[in-house]
This record gives structure tokens, C-alpha cells and sequence, in this order.
């Protein structure tokens, strides 16, 4: 099976680069082939001027890679992994203590802990340590928010923004698309294919359509109601509401907003909003598979 | 030299905190000597024995009353003809058969007399063990009647000869004694090297941390080597508690050169450490490496390289398939020099054919050693 086809990018030195995607799009292993731990069947890759294939043991000494499974020492203490990994990469955690220290110190209090009895945010805070502790040129970071809860979510975004400052460059990967925002620019990946590249703004300032978020009572009988009407163009539920499209020419939003109270819907809300990541990203799948 | 002591380091800290593992492998050897070293001990106390007896004369009558006196016999029938004999081994009615000749005391006091005792080899402990028994008590027999005859006839001081005879049915080379302690060395060396090594490597690909290890400077011999060692230094504990037990506990004393002995142990441990690496590279997961070094690896040396069973007693088939088992080879050899006390020449062929091996895998491993994953 092919998981990536046509991709082509760049990174700009010192920026936070996304690839957002859903499971299954790619994204792993886009990453596998950018750290050189597998080939890619054709097409090439440079980093720092290094080539994937010729050059891979000048990538691996300079990059910093967290995949997105757990990968560290469960038996081995905090502290111990940090070691391990400094002596790896032939440097000493003092040595480059100041770069890690925002993250470190978080988990310093446990470093007598076994790596595998860690919380899940913990753990990402400990992998990304051990991938930093070399001052990697470029961190690959392989959907370091997955499974781990919204306050980790939150304070791992602060630590790569921190990093950033600090002239690193990093390809992160997340199914979140909440999470794009927090990038400089982004790639939305979606089977092996990249649909967008661009700033988050970019790609919002380049959505076709105006976005009605529509919210009623019975918000189940409201989203039949909505795939109804020939006039909707899309329909897809956002938390509370549901956000939809329309083509202007078989339908006003105001007809819209009649038919739906003729049909009995209580405490109808239509207002017109900016577009999300993910409107985006939906509107681009049904345009790929149309 | 750092990283790769950090790595050793790190291996061992990984051994040491898996407490059950750890002392499964250190008291495995301990354990494995103590049950087939005890369980070649069999005791032989009142085996019934079965008589064939032409002669019917005094000689004979006393050597069967000696025989009967003792603690290890208790004369169970006489035969009346000599067929028979296979045929109550057969049976198990009887653990001995003693066949005297023709003219027994006759022959005797002319200087030559011959007795048969036949046993059931195929369980070669025992029956050895009941041969030398027997022959103890036949030549004393013939020590005694010496003497009887110098102070009766003054000037005949000739010592009358029993031919003691002995023929062991089923497994007549009598292979298979001795193997205990070179077996046990052969599959303890065997589990620690080849299996541990294959999944503490496979355990690396399983958790994903051989992406984090990969994707960093360190070259993939490093990775290779660290592995081993900490393998390596558990396997020599192990050969000293071996060797130990075996010398004290056991009583089978080195008759070689011990150095020569220790040589040969490191070679094996080369050899099973590559062939554990190789299997590691090849397997994808703990538990495919486990499944493959017990099943592909120890089953066979167990059953089919002389632990248990001696070769030569095998179908053809089994023997060439154990031609190709390393433990073979090292426990033909450590046999040869712990119990022979043979020199490095006598075993040349078997070094050589281990030495092969090593490199064989060793290039093996080398070669398939991926520098990417997958």
C-alpha cells in the first residue's frame, strides 16, 4: 500500500511547522523518512543542505526525533534516561541544561521515578527532554499531544513556542486541528496526499465560502433537517453547533433560517463565523473526493 | 567508549531490575545440574537378576550366592535356555542376566573361566552401574579362590582369570553417561546468549526504542556489542557455578586442561551470541525471538545433541539433523576434554566446525543488520 504520494515542502529555518491529518494519513511516516529511518521509493529529501540518503548519518547526529509512541527506558528512572541519551549524543545534561531547563525542571521532583510509572504528560515532558537534550538543529516531534490531557496539551504548545525562541526548528505532527493555530504554517495531510500548505490564516483567508454555525434545541433532528435542503453544501457537527455551507444561488440564509422554524425547530441560533482549521480541512476532502 | 559503557550500563540496569528473570538465569544452571546430575544416580538396590547356568557346579553355585548376599542383586529365577535371556530383559522381569560358560569351575581352576552379564542399555546409567557391581563381586571371587588355592597347594600361586563379559543390549557403545555436566554447560550457554540476547534486542524494536536509538550517532556495532556483553559476563558466572558443581557436587572432575576447557566455553558463548543477535535482527518482537531460539534452538539441543539421548543410538536422519546444532559439537567436545582429558588436538574438529559457525553467523549478522527499521 502507498502511504504518501506527491508530497513536496519546505520548512523555513526556526519555524513550527504542522502536519495536520487525520490517523492513517501519512504523517508517520513522512516523519520515518525525514529522520532517514526508512526510504522513501523515489523523490529525495534535503536537510541543511544534507541529502536523506547519502548524508543520513550527518541528519541523525543533528536532528531530534520523538515518535509517536512512548519510546524511552521504562525500567530506567528519569534521571537515567536523560543520561543516557546526553551520552548518546555525546554531550552532558549540564552541558545543555539551560536549553531544557523549562521542560526538565518540570519533572526534575521525579527524576528518581521510573520512566514507565510516569503520568502521560510527564512522559511527553521526559521524551522531549531526552530528544532535546543535543540541541538538535531540527526537532521532529510525531503527535507529541496524543493521549495525553488538555492542561499537558496546553503547556507542551508553551514549551515548543519557547523552544522556537530559542532557534530551533520544529516538524510537529497532530490529528488536532485545534492545534494548527499554534503553528507558524501548516500542512494539511490527508492519504498520503498534502491537500494545503500555507500560514493558518492563509488557509482560512482562502476558504471559498462564508461558515453559519446553527444551534437549536434538538440538534440531532436539526442536522437531518439541515442534509435536507439542497441548498446546504455541507453540514458537519462542531461541538455545540453545527457548521454549514450554502450555495448562495438555490439559498439565502434567510429562507434557510424560515424553513428550519416552519419545521418546528425550538431555540433556532444562525450566525455567520470565521472559519476553523477543520471547515477547512473538510471542505478540502470533499474536494478531493469529488 | 563512553556511549558504549553508558549502553552497558544501561543493559545491565535493565537485567538487574527484572528481579524474576534474573534469578531464573542464575539458578537455571544450579537447577538443571541438580536434576539430571541426581537423576543419573540411579539407585541400583535389589535388582532382580536371571541366571543361565550349564554348569551347575560349586564355582557357579557360589558366585550366585555372593551375588544373592549383596545389597545391590536378589536372584530372581534361573533360565533354561539361553533365549530367554532377551526375553525377560525385555519384559523388565529382570535387570540382569548372568550366563555362565560351560565347565565353569573346571575352566576355573585351569586358569580361564567366562561370564556373560547382559543388561538393558537403554538406560546406559544403570546398566553400567550394575555392571560394575557385578564385576567387583565375580572378581573377588576369583581373587579369593587364589588365595585358597596358594595355602592349600603351597607352590600354585597362579591367579585363576573370569573372563567378565559383558554385553549391553540396545545401546552397546555406552554413550550418554558422561553428558550430563557438557549437556547442561551446552543449554545453559545456549538460554543466556543466544535467547536473552535475541530478545533483549527484539525488546528494543518492540518499544520503539530502537527509532530513538537509530536516529541518533550511535553506529549500529555499538548497539550490537553493548547488547552482548553484559550477556557475556552472565554467561561466564554461569560456566564457573557449572563447573563448580559439577567438580563438588557431582564428582566429575575436569581431566583436562581447564584453560583449554574455558577456551572452548568462550567460543560457544561467541557463537551463541551472534547466532542470538542474528536471530533478533531476523525477529520482529520479543516473543517471535523467544518462540524462535526455543523452538528453532534449544527443543533440538535438548532432544537431539546427545543430552538426553546419545546420537549414535538416533535414526540417520536425526543424526544429520544434529550435525547442524552447534551444541553438539560443544558437547562432544567439552565431553572429550572433561571426561577424556584430552588435548586441543583430539578436538580440533570440533573447534573448527564451531569457529565456522561463529563467523558464519557473525557475518550473518553484520550483513543483515539493518541501519533503518524495516
Amino acid at each position: 500500500m502507498q502511504a504518501l504520494s506527491d508530497v513536496s515542502f519546505e520548512v523555513e529555518k526556526g519555524e513550527i511547522f504542522g502536519l495536520i491529518g487525520p490517523d492513517g494519513a501519512g504523517k508517520t511516516t513522512l516523519f520515518r523518512i525525514l529522520t532517514t529511518l526508512i526510504l522513501a521509493d523515489s523523490g529525495t529529501a534535503t536537510l541543511n543542505g544534507w541529502d536523506m540518503v547519502r548524508d543520513y548519518r550527518k541528519i541523525r547526529d543533528n536532528v531530534g526525533y520523538m515518535p509517536g509512541r512512548f519510546s524511552l527506558y521504562q525500567n530506567m528512572t528519569v534521571e537515567e534516561n536523560l543520561n543516557f541519551f546526553a551520552t548518546l549524543f555525546h554531550t552532558t545534561i549540564a552541558e545543555n541544561y539551560d536549553l531544557v531547563k523549562d521542560i526538565y525542571s518540570r519533572i526534575e521532583p521525579f527524576k528518581k521515578r521510573m520512566a514507565g510509572k510516569l503520568s502521560g504528560g510527564m512522559k511527553q515532558k521526559l521524551a522531549l527532554s531526552c530528544a532535546l537534550i543535543h540541541r538538535p538543529l531540527v526537532l521532529f516531534l510525531d503527535e507529541p499531544t496524543t493521549g495525553i490531557d488538555p492542561m499537558s496539551r496546553k503547556e507542551l504548545w508553551a514549551m515548543l513556542r519557547g523552544l522556537k525562541s530559542q532557534g530551533i526548528t520544529i516538524v510537529v505532527s497532530t490529528p488536532y486541528m485545534d492545534e494548527a493555530m499554534l503553528c507558524d504554517r501548516i500542512a494539511l495531510i490527508q492519504k498520503g496526499k498534502i491537500m494545503s500548505i500555507d500560514t493558518p490564516q492563509g488557509i482560512i483567508g482562502r476558504f471559498p465560502q462564508k461558515v453559519f454555525a446553527v444551534k437549536a434545541d434538538n440538534m440531532s433532528r436539526l442536522l437531518s433537517s439541515l442534509r435536507e435542503y439542497a441548498g446546504v453544501r455541507s453540514c458537519h457537527t462542531f461541538g455545540e453547533f453545527h457548521h454549514i455551507t450554502i450555495d448562495n444561488e438555490q439559498l439565502t440564509i434567510d429562507s434557510l433560517r424560515d424553513a428550519l422554524v416552519e419545521a418546528g425547530h425550538k431555540n433556532l441560533e444562525i450566525k455567520e463565523i470565521v472559519p476553523t482549521i477543520e471547515d477547512c480541512f473538510m471542505e478540502l476532502t470533499s474536494e478531493t473526493r469529488a | 567508549m563512553k556511549t558504549f559503557f553508558s549502553f552497558v550500563k544501561k543493559e545491565f540496569l535493565y537485567i538487574f531490575r527484572d528481579i524474576p528473570t534474573m534469578i531464573i538465569l542464575l539458578l537455571f544452571p544450579i537447577l538443571m545440574i541438580i536434576l539430571f546430575g541426581f537423576g543419573i544416580n540411579t539407585e541400583v538396590r535389589d535388582t532382580r537378576v536371571a541366571v543361565f547356568d550349564p554348569s551347575r557346579d560349586v564355582a557357579t553355585q557360589e558366585l550366585v550366592n555372593r551375588l544373592s548376599a549383596s545389597e545391590y542383586f536378589v536372584i530372581d529365577r534361573y533360565l533354561s535356555d539361553i533365549s530367554e535371556a532377551e526375553k525377560v530383559l525385555k519384559k523388565g522381569n529382570v535387570g540382569l542376566v548372568v550366563v555362565f560358560s560351560n565347565n565353569f569351575n573346571e575352566n576355573m581352576q585351569r586358569g580361564s573361566a567366562s561370564v556373560q552379564l547382559i543388561t538393558d542399555g537403554s538406560d546406559p546409567n544403570t546398566a553400567s552401574s550394575l555392571a560394575n557391581y557385578a564385576t567387583a563381586i565375580i572378581n573377588q571371587l576369583a581373587v579369593d579362590h587364589a588365595q585358597l588355592a596358594t595355602n592349600v597347594g603351597g607352590n600354585n600361586s597362579r591367579l585363576p582369570i573370569i573372563n567378565c563379559q559383558f554385553k549391553l543390549l540396545y545401546n552397546p557403545t555406552m554413550k550418554g553417561a558422561y553428558n550430563t555436566v557438557p549437556g547442561v554447560l551446552g543449554l545453559v550457554l545456549m538460554l543466556i546468549c543466544t535467547m536473552m540476547t535475541s530478545i533483549s534486542i527484539a525488546r528494543e524494536k518492540e518499544t520503539g526504542t530502537m527509532e530513538v536509538l537509530l536516529v541518533s550517532p550511535v553506529k549500529p556495532i555499538t548497539i550490537i556489542l553493548s547488547k552482548t556483553a553484559p550477556y557475556f559476563v552472565l554467561s561466564l558466572v554461569n560456566l564457573a557455578t557449572t563447573l563448580l558443581l559439577s567438580i563438588f557436587v557431582l564428582k566429575v572432575p575436569v581431566a583436562g586442561s581447564l584453560t583449554l576447557l574455558v577456551g572452548l566455553a568462550m567460543l560457544f558463548i561467541f557463537l551463541c551470541l551472534s547466532l542470538g543477535v542474528l536471530i533478533s535482527i531476523v525477529a520482529p518482537s520479543q516473543i517471535v525471538a523467544m518462540l524462535v531460539s526455543a523452538v528453532v534452538m534449544m527443543m533440538p539441543t535438548i532432544l537431539l545433541a546427545g543430552l538426553i539421548f546419545p546420537v549414535e543410538n538416533m535414526p540417520l536422519i536425526l543424526q544429520v539433523i544434529a550435525q547442524i546444532l552447534p551444541a553438539k559439537w560443544f558437547i562432544e567436545a567439552v565431553r572429550n576434554v572433561m571426561i577424556k582429558g584430552v588435548g586441543i588436538s583430539a578436538i580440533s574438529q570440533e573447534v573448527l566446525v564451531l569457529s565456522g559457525m561463529a563467523v558464519m553467523f557473525l557475518a550473518m549478522s553484520v550483513k543483515k543488520f539493518n541501519k533503518r527499521i524495516e
